[in-house]
């Protein structure tokens, strides 16, 4: 079972029937999994902070309930956990945090766990897939006994690494009846004030389980000589790298750090390290509290740990592997799909001068690479269309002569990108907005979402139209093109880059992700034949020009000089043979 | 548990290639054969056209999901150039199962620079390889797609471990119409890895 999966198997044995999510690597799978349950309500929210207010909504309804997210939609749902943390809960109420140390498909690598003290709520770590399992089953114990939300943190190597598990059964959590109790549950300023004046009471009860917890405990297997604190995954690389030969402090509960175990354990040992990927998070408070400790001098504070980073780190020693020849590899950055709808968007708009192209968090992030290079910028969920629209007024007021183009894909828009096109709308923006609509949320590995009219469990939806949400908000400059058609495509940008002189244009692409499994809806809209291009390689004149639309399918065969395509890959979207001066690629036989 | 020490075993490929697949039947036969296991792997954006690594961690007790440099007994490339780019995860005297396809990368794509030639002659220098063209034998077996199969046959034999019944593992990882072209794509694969082939 993945970290992942255990988490829904956790909420299932704990009775937990509410739980929304935004999906983000590496979180997805948990709601995916949760919804597997039919004791379960699973969602999909538009965002984040949605999610959380629906699980904190449900916790005060008295279900035990539950939210999860990546490390950067904390960020997006900050702002209700930290008020519901003054409230305290109904039903207990727990919300995964997946962090991305290393970034493997993130855009930073904050470090989570500072979230929990500043939040003022208890944290757990699990290391693997059983802990992340009893773990989550038990978070949901601790919030209806300490009457507070509990955040639980997990990494990328945790949610993603499977391990074997025991099960256990669901318990049967009986809905604690709502009652109104505006002290409790209304923020305004006297009850806020009021249950803020209770929480130091509740840190206090809180430490007191930390240094008495089953999931906090010191292992003197080994020698005295040196002992090691670790969390999360860091566990597993110093017990991959010591073995026996050391003693652990194995935290599960991190916050709050329990002092008082963590001090006992370094009077029993000689030399105290702390072993933690990315802030010196425990290290910095063991060190406030005047204990002493070997952490970040030692450990890398960037990027994720291995056992052989760990091993170096302390060790001195540094397994070495056998050599490669660094002159017989290239880069392999992430391209996107043979068929890929945006593939005719990007490379359209590639083409233009003086324009600056704001990107957005999404599979379309990968049009800014060579060869289609159409992308200047990018930052968060949901900001191509404010900081786009910053940018071009920053360019108006300095007498920058610049077209800015900012784009963004269906779920994205409906995360946060409504807002950000009220914004470019209200106050007047000179920007092309361009959805890019592929039916799906696509790089997470489609999931449903407003626009797609199925829910996570696959049940009928209204399905948002988004021209029709476009032209509500009062943009009258609104098309909806096949990107796949690059002529259609042309057409709407030249036509889209006269209008917005005058004001904000709208610009959406609409086509399926080319591995979505399509609805009955998208089989009576769209006409999707699976083909397969080919080169008639008599007319392959060796212009490379269909390698400019980076196609993957597509290579060159440098002693014929001729172009190739990968049968394996080509799905026959056509884009490549419209691009073809010679008219040298045809769509030919069905897909086998 | 089986009281054997950890091994380590890294696919590494190209996103989509069916990395994930050969994987689950790995861990699933290992896991049925009594070893404790630990597979990690990787999603999200590097999965699309990407380098994507899945590691396979077996023995009496399990740590670390995750191996670093030199400690992959058997180091499996779906994709030739992958097998060079990840060689430093191999320990010296392990072994390589490369397939001999080359998918070029977006920079060859735009002309920046050029798929590499003699991958396969280097590798064998360095290691002891196995180079299969895994698209033909998967074809020949009537099921082009079977190439990931294929190389599975070729891992697990490279990988001498005896005691686990590959066919129940596939079986319940495929769907039913698949198995029969499936396990003699596996078979086809474990014949060519074998010492008397």
């Amino acid at each position: 079972m993945s970290g992942n999966e255990a988490v829904a198997r956790g909420a299932w044995e704990a009775g937990v029937t509410f739980a929304s999510a935004y999906p983000g690597t590496p979180s997805t799978e948990i709601l995916e999994n949760v919804g597997e349950y039919k004791e379960i309500n699973a969602e999909w929210a538009p965002n984040e902070k949605v999610a959380m207010e629906a699980a904190i909504g449900a916790s005060m309804g008295g279900v035990r309930s539950m939210a999860a997210m990546k490390h950067v939609g904390l960020n997006v749902a900050a702002d209700p956990i930290f008020t519901y943390a003054y409230m305290g809960v109904n039903g207990g109420m727990v919300f995964v945090t997946a962090d991305d140390p290393g970034m493997h498909s993130s855009q930073n690598e904050q470090d989570n766990r500072n979230y929990a003290p500043f939040i003022k709520i208890p944290m757990l770590e699990p290391s693997d897939s059983q802990e992340a399992k009893d773990m989550f089953r038990d978070a949901f114990d601790i919030s209806e006994r300490f009457d507070t939300p509990v955040m639980f943190r997990m990494t990328t190597r945790v949610c993603h690494s499977k391990s074997l598990v025991e099960l256990g059964t669901r318990r049967e959590f009986d809905a604690i009846p709502y009652v109104k109790n505006r002290a409790k549950f209304d923020d305004v300023p006297a009850a806020a004030m009021r249950n803020r004046r209770r929480m130091p009471e509740r840190d206090r009860k809180l430490l007191a389980l930390s240094n008495d917890c089953e999931y906090n405990f010191a292992e003197y297997s080994g020698s005295k000589k040196i002992g090691i604190v670790a969390s999360g995954v860091s566990y597993q690389y110093a017990r991959e790298v010591f073995g026996d030969s050391v003693s652990y402090l194995k935290l599960g509960m991190t916050n709050p750090l329990p002092i008082d175990m963590i001090r006992e354990f370094r009077n029993n040992v000689e030399t105290m390290y702390v072993i933690e990927e990315l802030d010196p998070y425990m290290e910095n408070q063991i060190k406030a509290a005047g204990i002493d400790c070997i952490g970040k001098d030692k450990i890398p504070a960037i990027d994720e740990l291995n056992p052989n980073i760990v091993r170096k780190a302390l060790l001195g020693e540094e397994r070495k592997g056998v050599q490669g020849n660094p002159n017989l590899v290239v880069p392999r950055p992430p391209a996107l799909c043979a068929g890929c709808p945006h593939r005719g968007f990007f490379y359209e708009l590639g083409k233009r001068k003086d324009t600056v192209m704001v990107g957005d968090i999404g599979c379309y992030a990968l049009g800014g690479s060579e060869p289609l290079s159409a992308k200047d910028l990018a930052n968060c969920m949901g900001s191509a269309f404010s900081v786009g629209h910053g940018l071009s007024k920053a360019f108006a007021l300095s007498g920058q002569d610049k077209t800015v183009v900012a784009c963004m894909g269906d779920s994205t828009f409906f995360h946060t990108g409504i807002a950000a096109l009220e914004e470019v709308i209200y106050n007047d923006s000179h920007l092309i907005c361009c959805i890019l609509d592929n039916r799906i949320t696509g790089m997470t590995g489609h999931q449903d979402n407003p626009g797609t009219g199925y829910t996570l469990k696959g049940e009928p939806a209204t399905i948002m139209d988004i021209e029709t949400i476009v032209r509500a908000l009062g943009v009258e400059s609104v098309r909806t093109v096949n990107p796949l058609h690059l002529d259609e495509m042309k057409k709407a940008l030249d036509k889209a880059y006269n209008e917005v002189r005058e004001g904000p244009v709208v610009l959406i692409t609409r086509w399926p992700c080319v591995l979505k499994k399509l609805s009955t809806e998208d089989r009576r809209e769209f006409r999707v034949a699976p083909a397969q291009c080919t080169i008639d390689q008599k007319k392959c004149i060796g212009c490379k020009k269909c390698l400019s639309t980076g196609c993957p399918a597509l290579s060159f065969d440098k002693y014929e000089r001729k172009a190739a395509i990968d049968p394996m890959q080509c799905v026959g979207c056509t884009v490549c043979a419209q691009v073809c001066p010679k008219q040298a690629i045809v769509k030919g036989a069905r897909k086998a | 548990m089986k009281k054997i020490d950890t091994k380590s075993v890294l696919l590494v490929g190209v996103g989509g290639q069916g990395t994930i697949l050969a994987s689950k039947v790995l861990t699933s036969g290992l896991i049925a054969a009594g070893y404790d296991v630990k597979m990690s792997e990787v999603h999200g954006m590097s999965q699309r056209g990407g380098t994507v690594t899945t590691q396979v961690r077996f023995g009496s007790k399990v740590w670390s999901p995750l191996i670093g440099e030199g400690e992959a007994d058997v180091l499996v490339s779906f994709e030739t150039m992958e097998a060079m780019r990840c060689l430093p995860f191999l320990r010296p005297g392990g072994k390589v199962v490369v397939n001999t396809y080359e998918m070029p990368s977006l920079p060859v794509l735009s002309g920046e620079c050029e798929y590499p030639d003699g991958i396969i002659d280097e590798l064998k220098k360095r290691a002891d390889t196995l180079a299969i063209d895994a698209v033909k034998v998967a074809t020949d077996q009537g099921m082009p797609r079977g190439m990931n199969v294929v190389l599975l046959g070729a891992l697990v034999a490279a990988l001498g471990v005896d005691d686990v019944d590959w066919a129940a593992a596939l079986k319940s990882c495929v769907k039913p119409q698949f198995y029969e072209a499936n396990l003699k794509c596996l078979e086809a694969g474990l014949k060519l890895a074998s010492p008397a082939a």
